[in-house]
Parts: C-alpha cells; sequence; structure tokens
C-alpha cells in the first residue's frame, strides 16, 4: 500500500486569489482583484510617481514642465489590431507609438499620455505583461509618462483580446502653425521612408501571405525626429504620418485641406522590395498600405535638401526621400507621374482595402 | 528599395509604344478580355501613350463584375444561415446585391470570413465541425484549379461540413458571345495571360478563325500590355488573324496538364448567366456528378425572390465593351467606389473602379 503520508515542503501559505492565469470578469469588478490587478501588473511595467499617486484622476504640475507662449495640444487613438503581435512590434508598442506620433504631427512635444485597456475574459496575463513592457519601452523612448490609466473587463466573446485607448498631450510654441491646411504652391513633399512594411506585416502575421517573409511593421515613435527636423527646418508646413488609407489617402486630404494640387513622381516613391513583392501577388497597392513609423513632411523648396538630410541622420529617416511637389491647382488634386510619363489621378481609399482575385 | 519598373523595362515599353504608332494606319479596337489587364493599362497610363486610332476596349473578364445579382443574392441567403461560415475572396464582400452586400450581411450578424485561398476554406470547415462552411467559388480559370483542389481536399478528409457556391466562369464562350454580337465593334482581343497559363490558348484557335478576329496571349506588365497591342495591330494591319503569345515565360499551347485534369475531374461546364451580359451558354463550371454532394446551391433551402438591376446603371454596356464608363451618367457622382451601384465599379479588376481611380488626366 501506498504511504499517504505528505512529503513535507516547510510550511505552505495558500495561493493568493490573484494567482490568475487569466483575466478574470473580477479583474474589472473594482474590488480586491482589480487592485491586485493595477498593482502587480499596469503599476509594476507602466508606474511612475504620477500614476502611482493612486487619486482618480492625475495632477499635473504644468506650471513646472510648459514653457511660456506655447499652446496645448491633445490626440486621442484606440488601438485594434489583430493579431496582438505582429513582426516588429504588438498593439502596446502600437497604443504608444500611434498618439506619440498624432501629438507631434503638429510640430509639439508630447509629454503625457492616459490609456484605457479594455480586456476580454480569459485573456492570458502573460500576453498582457508582455504588451505592458512593450508599452513601456516605447513610452520610455518617446520620453512620455503615462499618468492615468483605465481597465475594464467584459465578458468572453463581447470584446476581442484586448483594445487599447490613449490620448496624449504635449505643447507647441504658439508661433508654429503646422497643420493639414498649411501647404502651399511651390512647396516640396517629403516621405520619411518606405511604404507599406506595417500592412504587410500586419497581413503575414494573420496568416494571410500564404508565405513566410523578413518584413517587419515600421512603428515607431517619431517625436524625436520631428524635433530634430524642426530645429533645422522652422518653418514646416505639414506634418501628417500615412496610417490607415496609406499615403494617397493622407495626401488627398491635405490637397483638399490646403486647396491645393499635389503631383508625386511615382519612380521617387520608396518601397521595399519585399513589400512590393508581396502587394503584387495580394493585389494590394503599397500607396495605400498603412505605416505606423513614416511622415510625410511638407516644406519651403529652399529647405528641401536640409530637411532631407537631418531625416535622413534619424535612425527612422534614413530611407527619407523627396516624392513630389505642391502646386496652386486644381484644390485637392493628387496626381502621380508614372516612370512612363504618364500621369494618373489618385484618390481616397474607399472602404476597405480588397485584395484582387486574379 | 526597388522601382515598379525597372528602367530598361521603360526604355522598351516607350520603344515598343513608338513602334505601334509607327505601324497603324487604321482605327483599331482592341479588347483587354481580363480586369487585371484592364487594371494595369490604367496603373501605367499605358492608354495615354496609344496613337489616338487605337482604341482599348475593357471587356468582361472581372470575375466579381460578372458574378449575376442572382448568385450574389444566394450567396447573401447562404450566409445568413445560423449554421454557417461563409467564406469568400475579398473582392467580392463589397458587391451590392439587391440590397445589401456580404459585408452588410457580416454587420447584421452573419458569420462572412475573407480569405486568400480556397484551402483556407477547408481548413475553416476542418476547426468548425459544427459549422456548415461555403466558399464562393468565383473567378476565371486562373482560379479554378486551387478551388477543384480544396473539392477533392475535402472529398479525401471527409469533410462533410465543406461546400462550394459554384460561379466560376471561361472565357472562351465570352470571347465567342461578343464577337457573335451585332453590335460588336471588337478588331483584335488580347487574351488573359493567366488564364492561358493554366488552359493553354488552343482553345481560342477556332474563335479567331471563325470571327477573323486576331487574338494575342498577353500578360500584365507595362511592357507585356505593349507588346500585345503591337502584335495585335501588326496583325490587323497586315489582315491576318492568328492566336499569337506575347506571354512565352508563362504561357504555353497545352497549358498546365495536371490543372486541367483536376479542373475536368470536379467540374463540368454549365450555362451560366453573366450580370450586365445575359446567358452564356456553357460558359461557367458546375460541379461534376461526382461531386454535386459539394453543391452549395443545392444543399440550403433558399427560396430565392425576383432581383432587379439598378435601373441607372450601365454595367452590362461596360461589361459588353459597347460603352465605356465616363459614358455612365451616374459614373463618378451616384456611382462611386465607396457606394457601388454596378459591380464594374466594385473590383479594383472593375473597368468602372479602374477609370475612377486611374482615369485619364483632362
Amino acid at each position: 500500500m501506498e504511504s499517504t503520508t505528505p512529503t513535507m515542503q516547510g510550511a505552505v501559505c495558500p495561493l493568493p486569489i490573484s494567482q490568475h492565469d487569466h483575466i478574470v470578469i473580477g479583474h474589472g469588478a473594482g474590488g480586491v482583484l482589480t487592485l491586485q490587478l493595477i498593482q502587480s501588473v499596469f503599476q509594476k511595467h507602466l508606474g511612475n510617481v504620477i500614476l502611482k499617486q493612486g487619486n482618480d484622476a492625475a495632477l499635473l504640475r504644468l506650471w513646472q514642465e510648459v514653457p511660456e507662449g506655447q499652446n496645448l495640444v491633445i490626440s486621442t487613438d484606440a488601438h485594434i489590431v489583430s493579431p496582438l503581435f505582429f513582426a516588429g512590434g504588438d498593439i502596446g508598442r502600437l497604443s504608444i507609438c500611434g498618439t506619440v506620433n498624432d501629438v507631434s504631427m503638429l510640430g509639439a512635444v508630447p509629454k503625457f499620455l492616459t490609456a484605457t485597456f479594455i480586456l476580454e475574459e480569459g485573456f492570458p496575463i502573460v500576453d498582457l505583461k508582455r504588451i505592458l513592457v512593450s508599452m513601456a519601452r516605447a513610452a520610455e523612448e518617446a520620453g512620455v509618462r503615462i499618468v492615468a490609466a483605465d481597465t475594464k473587463v467584459t465578458e468572453k466573446g463581447k470584446s476581442d483580446k484586448l483594445f487599447i485607448s490613449t490620448t496624449g498631450i504635449g505643447w507647441v510654441n504658439r508661433l508654429h502653425t503646422i497643420s493639414g491646411q498649411s501647404a502651399v504652391d511651390g512647396d516640396v513633399v517629403i516621405l520619411s521612408g518606405p511604404l507599406g512594411n506595417h500592412g504587410i506585416a500586419v497581413a503575414e502575421a494573420r496568416g494571410n501571405l500564404g508565405f513566410h517573409s523578413q518584413i517587419k511593421s515600421d512603428v515607431a515613435p517619431l517625436n524625436g525626429m520631428i524635433a530634430e527636423l524642426l530645429q533645422a527646418v522652422p518653418d514646416t508646413h505639414v506634418l501628417r504620418d500615412p496610417t490607415r488609407g496609406g499615403l494617397a489617402t493622407t495626401l488627398v486630404e491635405i490637397a483638399c485641406q490646403s486647396k491645393v494640387s499635389i503631383t508625386l513622381q511615382e519612380a521617387d516613391i520608396p518601397v521595399d522590395r519585399d513589400v512590393r513583392s508581396a502587394c503584387d501577388m495580394l493585389g494590394l497597392d503599397p500607396l495605400y498600405m498603412a505605416n505606423e513609423g513614416k511622415l510625410i513632411a511638407i516644406i519651403p523648396a529652399e529647405s528641401a535638401d536640409l530637411a532631407l538630410e537631418t531625416l535622413r541622420n534619424h535612425q527612422y529617416g534614413s530611407n527619407a526621400a523627396k516624392i513630389g511637389v505642391v502646386e496652386n491647382k486644381p484644390a485637392g488634386q493628387v496626381l502621380l507621374k508614372t516612370p512612363l510619363g504618364t500621369t494618373r489621378h489618385l484618390d481616397m481609399l474607399a472602404g476597405e482595402m480588397l485584395p484582387r482575385i486574379c | 528599395m526597388t522601382n515598379k519598373v525597372s528602367s530598361e523595362s521603360i526604355r522598351q515599353t516607350k520603344a515598343v509604344m513608338e513602334e505601334i504608332r509607327r505601324v497603324t494606319t487604321h482605327p483599331w479596337n482592341i479588347m483587354e478580355i481580363c480586369g487585371g489587364q484592364t487594371h494595369s493599362i490604367m496603373e501605367y497610363g499605358l492608354d495615354q501613350l496609344l496613337p489616338e486610332n487605337i482604341n482599348l476596349v475593357h471587356g468582361p473578364g472581372c470575375p466579381v463584375c460578372v458574378t449575376s445579382l442572382e448568385i450574389v443574392e444566394h450567396a447573401l441567403q447562404i450566409a445568413m444561415q445560423s449554421d454557417v461560415i461563409f467564406a469568400s475572396f475579398g473582392d467580392m464582400l463589397r458587391v451590392p446585391g439587391s440590397s445589401t452586400d456580404l459585408f452588410g450581411a457580416r454587420a447584421k450578424g452573419a458569420d462572412v470570413r475573407v480569405v486568400y485561398s480556397p484551402m483556407d476554406a477547408v481548413k475553416l470547415a476542418k476547426e468548425n465541425p459544427e459549422k456548415q462552411v461555403v466558399f464562393f467559388a468565383v473567378g476565371f480559370e486562373t482560379t479554378v484549379p486551387a478551388i477543384a483542389a480544396s473539392v477533392l481536399h475535402a472529398e479525401k478528409n471527409h469533410l462533410d461540413n465543406f461546400s462550394i457556391l459554384p460561379a466560376n466562369v471561361l472565357v472562351p464562350p465570352a470571347m465567342d458571345a461578343i464577337l457573335s454580337s451585332p453590335e460588336n465593334q471588337i478588331n483584335a482581343f488580347l487574351a488573359a495571360g493567366h488564364v492561358c497559363a493554366i488552359m493553354g490558348y488552343w482553345q481560342y484557335e477556332p474563335i479567331a478563325r471563325q470571327y477573323q478576329t486576331p487574338i494575342v496571349v498577353t500578360g500584365f506588365e507595362a511592357l507585356d500590355l505593349a507588346m500585345g497591342i503591337l502584335m495585335s495591330v501588326r496583325q490587323l494591319e497586315g489582315g491576318r488573324y492568328e492566336v499569337e503569345n506575347a506571354y512565352a515565360r508563362y504561357v504555353t499551347r497545352e497549358g498546365n496538364l495536371v490543372a486541367q485534369s483536376m479542373i475536368n475531374q470536379v467540374f463540368k461546364p454549365v450555362d451560366r448567366q453573366w450580370r450586365g451580359i445575359g446567358n452564356i451558354p456553357l460558359s461557367g463550371l458546375g460541379l461534376n456528378d461526382n461531386y454535386k454532394q459539394f453543391d452549395a446551391s443545392t444543399r440550403f433551402d433558399i427560396q430565392l425572390a425576383q432581383v432587379q438591376e439598378s435601373p441607372i446603371c450601365i454595367a452590362g454596356s461596360v461589361l459588353r465593351g459597347t460603352a465605356k464608363p465616363i459614358d455612365c451618367p451616374a459614373f463618378g457622382t451616384l456611382c462611386t467606389p465607396a457606394n457601388p451601384l454596378g459591380a464594374p465599379m466594385v473590383s479594383g479588376e472593375g473597368a468602372c473602379s479602374a477609370y475612377y481611380r486611374y482615369h485619364k488626366v483632362n
């Protein structure tokens, strides 16, 4: 008969109830479980002096931080991506960079972020931790602090794994007039690097390519590069990141806002070889693919060389290129000159980009 | 970093275009049969480089565009069944039925999935044994071998919950229908390179002879298209009407015999309704008797109501090549890619969509 005497391992405490491997509905109930999740997971990875105060709201001593003569800039963005992890990034890095970049596109210096996490019941806490580590790393790189955060948990099936919404606050010298309305006749259009890497990396992570590639998402915080650009070229007219809808849609928006025409040289628009091949196979157009670490700068022609040199000296702009010019009219028109010398109109992306069949 | 077209290819394309200009003495209407070619012509702006008396006519070669309203309605009804996962190529999701499209059905609760290959749908069937998985089998001969393979795979693995909604169409009967129409003004055809890579081009020889019309197997790059047009014009100017191959790096006269035998094992030619054109005898593929258990059109008990096309849309004339998209009163106003009235505005291969995106700068 086998012995029933338990093996003695010393004093054993019962496991605390926070030791769930997955998000349970109680994590969103506002009680002990919520507190444990906040303290042991969120504050552990994202914590800073302001967040750890644990109040209902963050108190920002702006008089200590904001120089005189600045305007406040705020942007908010919800981040949904499937799958949550992809080559070159994840939803955490995306949620920081997306909002940091949006604030930066007015020439502002992003400083503070808030974040809301919608978690689906059953989401693995190990994945949540991985995402928070990635957020913390991206925030550190961008020089921003997450000063307020909220968590909600939905029943299984009522959301999809994890949604993150972030709001960014920064400030900009009130003399800056960087805006989508500021492009004028004679300006030059500069793109900070090759198109489509993010869109294809996510498509591959979804298993939609049907083959493996080395393509990585370009997701990156661009505020450092923008600060250098604005130091070199303070009279930059427009900054915009070509995210959803891609370069073409973004430029049509700018052409409409500024009531100008934009003409691009197709041969000058950078696209990596692998991205081009993947797009060709899937029937997708790199001009409409999403990017998460690229910017369009529209600047006076006399500053073009200096702007290019400045961007190319930065790790996220090493392949920056001059891709086109701004002309007076017709307002809202974007033209593409092909290498054959022909011309075609570019329009906004209509709905979802659908791969062609043949 | 790479350019879409190499500088050598640009130089050669321009030289071929110059040669087309040199040899053209008469006005000719040349139809590119394939929507992928329409897309490329517009993308490269090749029509802007042609002499004025060469008129490119955009053919019915967009499988999304020619899928009949009845089949689209059938697809919507099947997709709305509660136990169904409806899998489709992305293009089909925005094709309007009489009141909604597959995106609309999805928003109302239908489980509609975009797949990139029919085998992805078979995988869905394996992973979801409690669901019926239906693949929307659209496309010209190009997509058929993969669809045939998916049916054979489902049979081998006893996946009784997999079926296809057959909507495939064939190119040669469509060409025959266009050429035999009293309205026909087409002088030569660019045959679709991808279709011929599968099927070969021997089937086109009787058509070229019967209608005394040159047919040139043509690819999709700027230089391929320029060569296809040049070879067509040379035949027309010389009074010849042969099948020539301008895409020999991928296409042989016999085609891919393995793929053809797989197609013949699973499918048989059937009459098919083409959207905007009407019924064309033996222009579609239906399942052979041995595989009819995989036919979704008979698996579900669905009563289809009478459906009607938009009265303004001239998709039929566009697909027959008797009108250009810009001739339509709704083009670019009532009908845009975001709000298509007719199928040619939906797919990137559709002539209206290609015109909308790339149309010539005035």
